[in-house]
């Protein structure tokens, strides 16, 4: 680790004006960055860390949807969002009790780890990123493997996912990081059904279309066995090919839909 | 007796470990400490042209940046191989020169090329990545097959073809007839997965050079401090060993990758001297995947042979083994006499010959991790035994049933003489733990679940205690395998056991001091263990081959002989008794048959006062020994596996495993028990998890946790355990065979056999992970 200098503004203006400095760089839950910084991957002169601000914690339901301030860990998420049971579930299941208990939805979804948990549950839910400046839908955020919508400077503020009728999540844990090797969410709404696959692209998480045509016209798990995920553009590596990914698509999808019903 | 042999007594040493109070290598600070940085080859295979250090100097606070012409120039000598193996033909294994820091090549990721000094840690590693190092990229062989191909770089010019050694054990031609005369021919083709062995703190060295005294003090995470100033002294040239302390003080494991002499141990000391500062280097995780020894990596073609009746007729092996880029201190001997002579397993086979080939590689170097050879053995056998079970259409514990070697002592074609074990006994104990009548009731109710239950064997003997002198000496070995002990009795009777065994997680503070309680009836808290000092403790071999039971503890018995004769001695002087009639007993000398009787700590004060000895007495209570064990010991077990597989993702969960061990006699069951839930843990990674994967380039792909894959609680199961202790080892005085590899050495192949029992095919390699059984459970459809 080379050294830096970490700021802990308690105030979100003086935490955006803090990252106007082209050395600085945002501090969520570090549970990325402080390995690669470790590793002596990346070399920031400053550190803004974004957990000491009042805004973005904490955990709300109203109107039919969930609103998680960025900087609420993982642990806060599992414990405290009752009225979304499968996002519950799924933060439960991020990385080892240290990582739940430090790693944020802030931080996840800005880092966009192309086999993190939380976005499949924003892209199957149809989530809205708040940030500083503006809305982001959850379908215009995630721009491919470590990169998204958000520009420089901008910092996410909280995320508020609209309750679906009924969601499952289904992770296959890569074995050695435990990050998904593929996870399906898949979630019910009045308009519709939406599947979220993340781990499995090279371009991080994406709807599995045909599928949700499927079960549209019924939820249950036989709506998509003449379906087959296609292998293009999935990731191929030590832990897996892509054809076993785009295989285990199909069989997580199925068990997600299975224990919708 | 209370805290004696067999009782399972709450470790010494855990308070400090379990409230951080444990003193690590890293842990030393001295006044005029500096630190050191490793500039490393970012390349497998290269031509170092030029080193510019003129950045990294000109930094404040850098102290100097040394380089390999520098360190050869001061006459500090190439790293060795201490087991010379002898090829087929008479020709002597081709070293390569393997110098602490690179001078004309690197060979692999991470070979050293220079060492930066610096004042702090942080800035010692900042100038490392401001040392300019001009590489001409050579062609790569980053595996065997690689570096056997026609036109294969060369890695050492001494080593035509990238091979050190083509050798063999065994009749070839008795071993041919009893293939060609066989009624079925079981043939396997299998790999031994490369291992990384990850001790929890990783590799440190503290140097220190004293001009006054001319004098080297040396902390290191060293398995055997004594061989480490051994070979420090005669072979590296760093100072002669009366110059030269090494300390090897708490190690939190070691697992064979502390045994051996690092360059970083070498270059901190030399860099000492140069610098007149105290030099402190400790690896972080990402240097200990790219530069710690790894493990096994073979290749094997395998040909068992049986008669109609299921008896073996024949048993022939061909391996290729990875060495890596250099020859590590013990490497040869991993794949030749700690593997062919194992091949016997637990069977009574007439005829084996084994033929190793070892290679040259871009890799890092491969030598000795738990098991060491013996596992890659047993994993050959026992997957051999029950592959040819199920081509046979037979039980396989009724074939290993046949084939039990059932009388001893017992004389294999591959050079072992088994002493003792009751194999079909310990097999029954497993098999009845298990409940294996109850499988194929358990497996119908899996299938309901739509998963595939399995079940498998290993029944596995090894060689440990290792080693005696003579015989080793014979096979190759550059040193003796020997132990030393010495038994100081204060006057107050507390008692110090010296020992050259070194404890880096095996708990020798609390069964060294039972057997000492148990001998002379003290509690084990007037019982205290030093080791790991050459300044303290005389000249001992250290710790690995699950030899500090039966060879350490030997030497502290031995020890104990004499005591107890002084002891007798004195007592019967004082209580005008015959020596004969003395017995020590719950911590009091006696004269058998009267109530004449000394405290034991007064006849400790009689020895040291000396006013009433007799009259050819020395003063004085403490005794030397040295043990060197005629035979090595033969710890044997019998392991069954159970798994559940998942057809539609290749998840395996292990549901149950059943280990019965014969370990000789146990001196504490709680930490032989630890020692099973360790190495079957670790056997287990091996089998489902693990494997270090370097690409074409020599580039290693899973150098961190986040690709390493290591066993977590979650994926092992709470062990069934049970021992068998009525046949001892009768080649040393307290019967111990060892304990420590047992696991790491007899669970793969169970394992694997479980994994390939429920998905019916045997065409499985290690790690069978997900994606592994899933190809294996299509390839079969």
């Amino acid at each position: 680790m080379y050294s830096f200098d970490i700021e802990r503004p308690t105030t979100l203006e003086d935490a955006v004006e803090a990252l106007k400095d082209e050395e600085a760089q945002a501090l969520a839950g570090g549970q990325t960055l402080i390995p690669t910084l470790k590793q002596r991957l990346a070399a920031p002169e400053r550190l803004i860390s974004l957990t000491s601000i009042p805004e973005l914690k904490g955990v709300s339901a109203k109107d039919g949807w969930i609103t998680i301030g960025a900087a609420t860990t993982h642990a806060e998420v599992a414990k405290s969002v009752s009225a979304y049971p499968a996002l519950a579930a799924l933060a439960g299941q991020i990385g080892d009790p240290a990582v739940r208990n430090r790693g944020t939805i802030g931080g996840t979804l800005a880092n966009n780890d192309p086999a993190a948990c939380y976005s499949a549950a924003a892209l199957a839910s149809g989530a809205v990123i708040q940030t500083n400046t503006r809305e982001i839908a959850a379908a215009d955020y995630f721009l491919g493997m470590f990169e998204t919508a958000l520009e420089e400077g901008e910092i996410i503020i909280q995320v508020r996912f609209p309750i679906p009728e009924v969601a499952s999540y289904q992770k296959f844990a890569q074995p050695a990081s435990r990050f998904a090797l593929v996870g399906v969410f898949v979630a019910k709404f009045a308009d519709g059904v939406r599947v979220a696959v993340t781990g499995a692209a090279e371009e991080g998480v994406f709807r599995w279309s045909e599928a949700e045509a499927a079960l549209d016209s019924s939820l249950a798990p036989e709506s998509i066995d003449a379906l087959e995920a296609d292998d293009d553009g999935l990731i191929a590596d030590i832990h897996g090919t892509a054809a076993y990914r785009a295989h285990l698509i199909k069989v997580l999808a199925r068990r997600a839909i299975s224990a919708m019903s | 007796m209370k805290d004696g042999i067999g009782a399972p007594v709450k470790r010494k040493e855990d308070k400090r470990f379990t409230t951080g109070k444990g003193k690590y290598t890293d842990d030393i600070r001295n006044d005029n400490q500096a630190y050191a940085a490793f500039v490393r080859s970012p390349y497998a295979h290269a031509r170092v042209k030029g080193i510019d250090t003129s950045a990294a100097l000109a930094m404040e606070g850098v102290i100097d940046v040394l380089n390999g012409q520098q360190l050869t120039g001061d006459g500090i000598g190439n790293i060795i191989c201490g087991w010379a193996i002898t090829s087929k033909d008479g020709s002597p294994m081709n070293m390569g020169a393997w110098s602490a820091l690179a001078t004309e090549k690197v060979r692999y990721v991470g070979d050293a090329v220079a060492v930066v000094i610096a004042e702090s840690q942080a800035l010692a590693r900042i100038a490392a990545e401001a040392v300019e190092v001009d590489y001409e990229e050579l062609p790569v062989a980053a595996n065997i097959t690689a570096a056997m191909a026609d036109g294969a770089p060369q890695i050492h010019d001494n080593a035509p073809g990238n091979q050190i050694y083509d050798w063999e054990l065994g009749d070839e031609a008795a071993t041919d007839a009893g293939l060609a005369e066989a009624a079925h021919v079981t043939t396997l083709n299998i790999t031994n997965n490369r291992l990384s062995p990850n001790p929890m703190e990783p590799r440190s060295a503290v140097a220190t050079y004293d001009d006054a005294e001319d004098h080297y003090t040396l902390y290191t995470t060293s398995q055997n401090p004594h061989v480490a100033r051994l070979v420090l002294s005669a072979f590296y040239n760093v100072a002669p060993e009366h110059k030269l302390r090494v300390i090897a003080p708490d190690v939190g494991g070691g697992f064979g990758a502390k045994i051996y002499i690092y360059p970083e141990e070498i270059t901190c000391l030399w860099a000492s001297m140069k610098t007149n500062r105290s030099i402190k280097w400790t690896s972080d995780r990402s240097e200990a995947f790219l530069t710690d020894a790894h493990g096994r990596d073979h290749i094997t073609t395998a040909k068992m042979g049986f008669d109609k009746d299921g008896k073996i007729t024949g048993f022939k092996i061909d391996t290729l083994a990875n060495i890596g880029a250099y020859m590590s201190l013990f490497s040869s001997s991993v794949p030749t006499y700690l593997y062919a002579p194992l091949m016997s397993g637990q069977y009574n086979i007439q005829n084996i010959h084994c033929n190793v080939r070892t290679y040259y590689t871009n890799t890092v170097p491969v030598d000795a991790y738990r098991g060491a050879g013996r596992p890659e053995a047993t994993y050959l056998v026992e997957r051999m035994m029950e592959t040819a079970a199920r081509e046979m259409g037979m039980d396989p514990a009724e074939l290993r049933r046949r084939n039990f070697v059932q009388e001893f002592p017992h004389q294999t074609p591959v050079l072992m003489q088994y002493d003792s074990g009751d194999f079909p006994k310990i097999l029954q104990m497993a098999q009845d733990a298990a409940d294996i009548a109850g499988f194929e009731a358990r497996k119908a109710e899996a299938a309901k679940r739509g998963k595939l239950r399995g079940l498998g064997y290993s029944t596995f003997i090894e060689a440990c205690g290792l080693a005696p002198s003579k015989a080793a000496g014979s096979l190759g070995a550059g040193v003796g395998l020997w132990e030393s002990a010495e038994v100081r009795v204060n006057p107050v009777g507390s008692i110090e056991i010296l020992t050259g065994s070194h404890s880096h997680g095996q708990g020798h503070e609390t069964t060294f001091a039972q057997i000492v309680a148990d001998r002379f009836g003290l509690p084990v808290e007037n019982v205290s263990i030093v080791h790991g000092d050459t300044d303290k403790v005389q000249f001992g071999m250290g710790t690995y081959g699950s030899r500090s039971g039966p060879v350490g503890m030997s030497a502290v018995v031995k020890a104990m002989d004499k005591v107890e004769a002084k002891v007798k001695k004195i007592a019967a002087h004082t209580l005008e008794a015959s020596e004969d009639d003395i017995v020590i007993e719950g911590g009091e000398v006696k004269v058998s048959g009267t109530d004449k009787s000394m405290a034991w700590h007064e006849v400790g004060l009689a020895a040291y006062v000396a006013h009433n000895l007799p009259d050819d007495m020395e003063p004085g209570l403490k005794e030397t020994a040295f043990f060197d064990p005629v035979n090595f010991s033969f710890p044997s077990g019998a392991f069954i596996c159970e798994v559940e597989v998942d057809p539609d993702t290749g998840q395996t969960e292990i549901v149950n495993f059943t280990s019965a061990d014969d370990f000789g006699t146990i001196i504490n069951p709680m930490i032989v028990e630890g020692q099973v839930h360790g190495g079957v843990t670790q056997g287990i990674g091996q089998a489902m998890l693990e494997q270090v994967v370097y690409d074409e380039d020599g580039q290693l792909l899973n150098g961190s946790y986040m690709d390493y894959a290591m066993p977590r609680a979650a994926d092992v199961p709470s062990y069934s355990i049970s021992h068998h202790e009525d046949s001892p080892s009768p080649n040393n005085p307290l019967g111990v065979k060892g304990c420590g590899e047992a696991g790491a050495i007899g669970a793969p192949p169970a394992v694997i056999n479980a994994i390939t029992d429920a998905i019916g095919t045997n065409d499985l390699a290690m790690p069978a992970t997900p994606q592994a059984v899933w190809n294996a459970i299509q390839a079969a459809k």
